[in-house]
């Protein structure tokens, strides 16, 4: 096992502002309510025969007040900007210019919104015999709306963020699908709890609704197909359906957050990440009970929120972890929300601190028996996150005592 | 004997291992030499039809061999190369088991056009839609394209082959990527989670689409002919960068550990610095607050004071705006002192290797150091004169260097600095 755990300890990180604009709504009240009511909101005709969970609708304007600034992004990039505006505000640091000029952050981005018609215009031109050898090019240079690219920038999410509310500490985005969002987490953290950067703002945004992204997961046939079943119910049915999704947090220092008056949802104590090399059956497994292992102790009234995608064997081997902690009731956000890649890991913390906040574990939706019941306040829930391909994070996320 | 913590309390970080790859060669050596020489790695490119495009030449790296042939895959290739070339010299760890964790700068990754006309042939007639490319795209076929398509595959690759520890990150800040992964290396050192990092960043991405991306932004220089006199950093001329590939990677140590075990150093990261810009996407704050900010930033960081800078390896990428703005912020922050720093950018000869600039530029920063000579700028014959650098101009400079300031600005406000000498403050 390798150590690339953070060593929180010498400052108490504390989450202080949550940003959601997820397929059950914007803003913590409205994710709430819906998680409550076990309501789903998935479409299983509009990109038939593949099942997604698209955004609920949203007003850019509120969090993007220029059109041109909306103009400038895609989907994915609008929904982070419109989720962290939603966190700084929640942190209660909107527009506090003090505060925004030196706001680290770390993003988990994927990128690139293809412009479908130029692509499916070129292809079939060449289908029909366009093979002068600077077609392609002329095409491009043609039909490719020269800010597009900006639109499909990893970093332009962060780019973006920065722009619209004015931020000026340092910018990173980490690529590399569902572990980017936990790295993002563990890094932040480290920071922070270090004393290198007082406040963060961390998250990461998707947009399931595109059908380029479809295609790269179809070449693995990742794609959940048809039915909408929930996560720990697809074995003989697997595949993740693709989620639209925006997750930001606000991390501080409980120093920076206490001279402010900031009060925590929860604190971040610890979030580790590893590769498992996943060669062979279990091997995923073993690198979840060393992460496990390594998080601090815990005594108190624990839940699991789970980030599993639903494809395999990736699923399986995380029920047969979970399976050896029976006892910590579980939840799966995947089931929820669909499957957000970078954003989930952040949308699970978001969720834990939210959970905690509000003293309840939300119910379960389940119909296999892995998600049970679970009676009174939770103090301290593990966030689960093990991507479709590689990667494995965990975090723990406690009440501030 | 230097402490082994700087003057913050930090621990020291040297450089231990270093490779490198441009478009003028594989290796330190063969990269040095040519550089010093003025030689120039761009050329008019021949890896695809260049018909209807406005720039026609990069620097490509043509010696790596990749079957099949994706951008991504060179990038991974040249990641591996280089990296052998950093633990071969830093002889840390065993094969396969090097004792840190990884941090890749890389260029964003999505499916490349040769897949995506597979897939249109594919489907086997004229008439299509996105429907029916997606419709075929299942079933095993091209689980490859999975594989060599996910954003962490670089990574995930070079950390199973390496054996690096825990979770790779990769990363992109654009233009500032490379500065960036040192960055991470840097603090992950600092923090005391390990005594070693690797470093790596790499950009292949030289394709149709990538130069029209950069085209339809009139980023790149169009003067296609001579290829050679295309980047022109500083100069009055200078209409754009050149897109070029590359990869660098540094073998970054405490100064502690690499000392215990007998390492030779190559040089000292002193400083680190990162300051976001919020004005504009692809444009810096006219006022240049944010880069003048992330310089003294990174002077601070590295406890230094601006006469203790006595050489500049510049962004310079030879845009109209990049070169003017970078001379107004730099000469803000080191003052008077600036006409008697010397200053160069590689970009003339080697081109803007994009994700990877930052780190191959640290190298070729930290290769001065040791050679104590400054790489020239190439193609200065009609200098700027707003521009008031003592710009090595065309011929390459013997030159007493002991701490060099390596800057780096991307798109989406990226501004990232590194300070870089040979021994510890």
């Amino acid at each position: 096992m390798t150590e690339t755990a953070s060593k929180p300890g010498q400052t108490e990180v504390w989450i202080t502002g949550i940003g959601l604009a997820t397929s059950l709504g914007e803003g913590l009240d409205a994710n709430w309510a819906a998680l409550q009511e076990k309501r789903i909101n998935v479409d299983e005709k509009g990109f038939a025969p593949f099942v997604v969970h698209p955004l609920m609708p949203v007003t850019f304007d509120s969090q993007i007040p220029k059109k041109g600034d909306q103009r400038q992004m895609e989907a994915w990039q609008r929904i982070g900007v419109y989720a962290a505006g939603l966190a700084l505000d929640s942190a209660g640091i909107k527009g506090n210019k003090d505060i925004l000029s030196k706001i680290d952050m770390v993003v988990a981005a994927g990128g690139g919104e293809r412009d479908l018609n130029v692509d499916t215009g070129v292809l079939t031109a060449e289908a029909k015999g366009a093979n002068a050898p600077g077609f392609l090019n002329e095409r491009l240079m043609s039909d490719l709306r020269p800010t597009l690219f900006l639109a499909q920038l990893s970093n332009l999410l962060a780019g973006n963020i920065a722009i619209v509310n004015g931020l000026g500490g340092t910018s990173r985005t980490f690529m590399g699908e569902e572990v980017a969002g936990a790295d993002a987490a563990r890094i932040a953290l480290s920071r922070i709890a270090s004393g290198e950067s007082d406040i963060a703002l961390v998250g990461g945004s998707h947009n399931g609704e595109r059908k380029d992204l479809m295609v790269l997961y179809e070449f693995g046939d990742f794609n959940l197909k048809n039915k909408f079943a929930p996560v720990w119910a697809r074995k003989d049915h697997a595949g993740f359906a693709l989620g639209s999704a925006g997750a930001f947090l606000v991390l501080e220092s409980k120093a920076h957050a206490q001279a402010r008056g900031a009060k925590p949802f929860a604190k971040l104590s610890s979030v580790v990440t590893d590769l498992a090399r996943r060669k062979q059956s279990g091997d995923m497994g073993a690198t979840l009970e060393k992460l496990w292992a390594k998080l601090p102790k815990r005594a108190g009234k624990g839940a699991i929120i789970s980030g599993a995608t639903g494809a395999e064997p990736a699923t399986s081997e995380e029920r047969d972890f979970l399976k050896g902690h029976a006892d910590v009731p579980v939840r799966a956000t995947g089931t929820m929300f669909g499957h957000t890649m970078e954003t989930q890991f952040p949308l699970g913390i978001a969720l834990a601190a939210l959970s905690i906040s509000r003293g309840a574990l939300f119910p379960p939706n389940d119909s296999t028996g892995t998600e049970i019941e679970m009676q009174g306040a939770p103090t301290q829930i593990v966030v689960v996150g093990a991507g479709h391909w590689r990667g494995e994070g965990m975090a723990l996320v406690e009440a501030v005592s | 004997m230097t402490a082994p913590r700087d003057k913050l309390g930090r621990p020291v970080v040297v450089v231990t291992g270093m490779g490198i790859m441009t478009s003028l060669g594989n290796g330190k050596a063969d990269n040095w030499a040519k550089l010093v020489a003025g030689e120039s790695g761009i050329r008019t490119i021949t890896r695809f039809p260049v018909d209807g495009l406005k720039t026609t030449m990069a620097g490509t790296v043509d010696f790596v061999s990749v079957d099949p042939f994706s951008s991504t895959g060179l990038s991974e290739r040249m990641a591996e190369l280089v990296t052998q070339e950093a633990l071969d010299q830093a002889g840390i760890g065993a094969k396969a088991d090097f004792p840190g964790p990884l941090f890749l700068a890389v260029a964003p990754v999505e499916v490349e056009w040769p897949q995506r006309r597979e897939l249109g042939r594919a489907v086997g007639r004229p008439d299509f839609t996105y429907d029916d490319l997606l419709r075929i795209s299942g079933g095993g076929k091209y689980s490859a394209y999975h594989h060599r398509f996910m954003f962490g595959s670089v990574a995930a690759y070079l950390a199973e082959t390496f054996g690096t520890k825990g979770s790779p990150i990769s990363l992109s800040t654009a233009c500032a990527s490379g500065a960036t992964s040192i960055q991470l290396g840097v603090e992950a050192i600092r923090r005391g989670e390990t005594d070693a990092a690797l470093c790596v960043a790499t950009d292949g991405t030289v394709n149709p689409e990538a130069l029209v991306r950069f085209s339809l932004l009139s980023a790149l220089s169009t003067q296609n002919d001579p290829p050679q006199a295309a980047s022109r950093p500083f100069s009055k001329n200078r209409d754009g960068f050149v897109m070029a590939e590359g990869a660098g990677a540094l073998v970054l140590e405490s100064y502690e550990a690499a000392t215990a075990r007998g390492a030779k150093i190559l040089g000292v990261i002193a400083g680190c610095g990162e300051l976001t810009d919020s004005f504009h996407r692809t444009r810096s704050s006219p006022d240049g607050k944010p880069i003048i900010g992330c310089m003294n930033k990174t002077l601070a960081d590295a406890g230094m004071t601006p006469d203790q800078i006595d050489h500049i390896n510049a962004h310079g990428t030879a845009t109209p705006e990049n070169d003017k703005m970078e001379y107004n912020t730099t000469s803000a922050v080191f003052g008077d002192l600036i006409s008697k720093i010397p200053v160069t950018s590689n970009k003339s000869m080697v081109g803007h290797t994009i994700s990877a600039a930052g780190a191959v530029e640290a190298i070729f920063s930290l290769l001065t150091l040791e050679h104590q000579r400054i790489p020239p700028t190439i193609n200065y014959d009609n200098p700027d004169p707003t521009i008031l650098f003592d710009v090595v101009g065309n011929k390459a400079r013997d030159a007493r260097v002991t701490a060099v300031m390596s800057n780096s600005f991307g798109f989406g406000g990226q501004n990232a600095s590194l300070i870089l000498t040979r021994e510890p403050a």
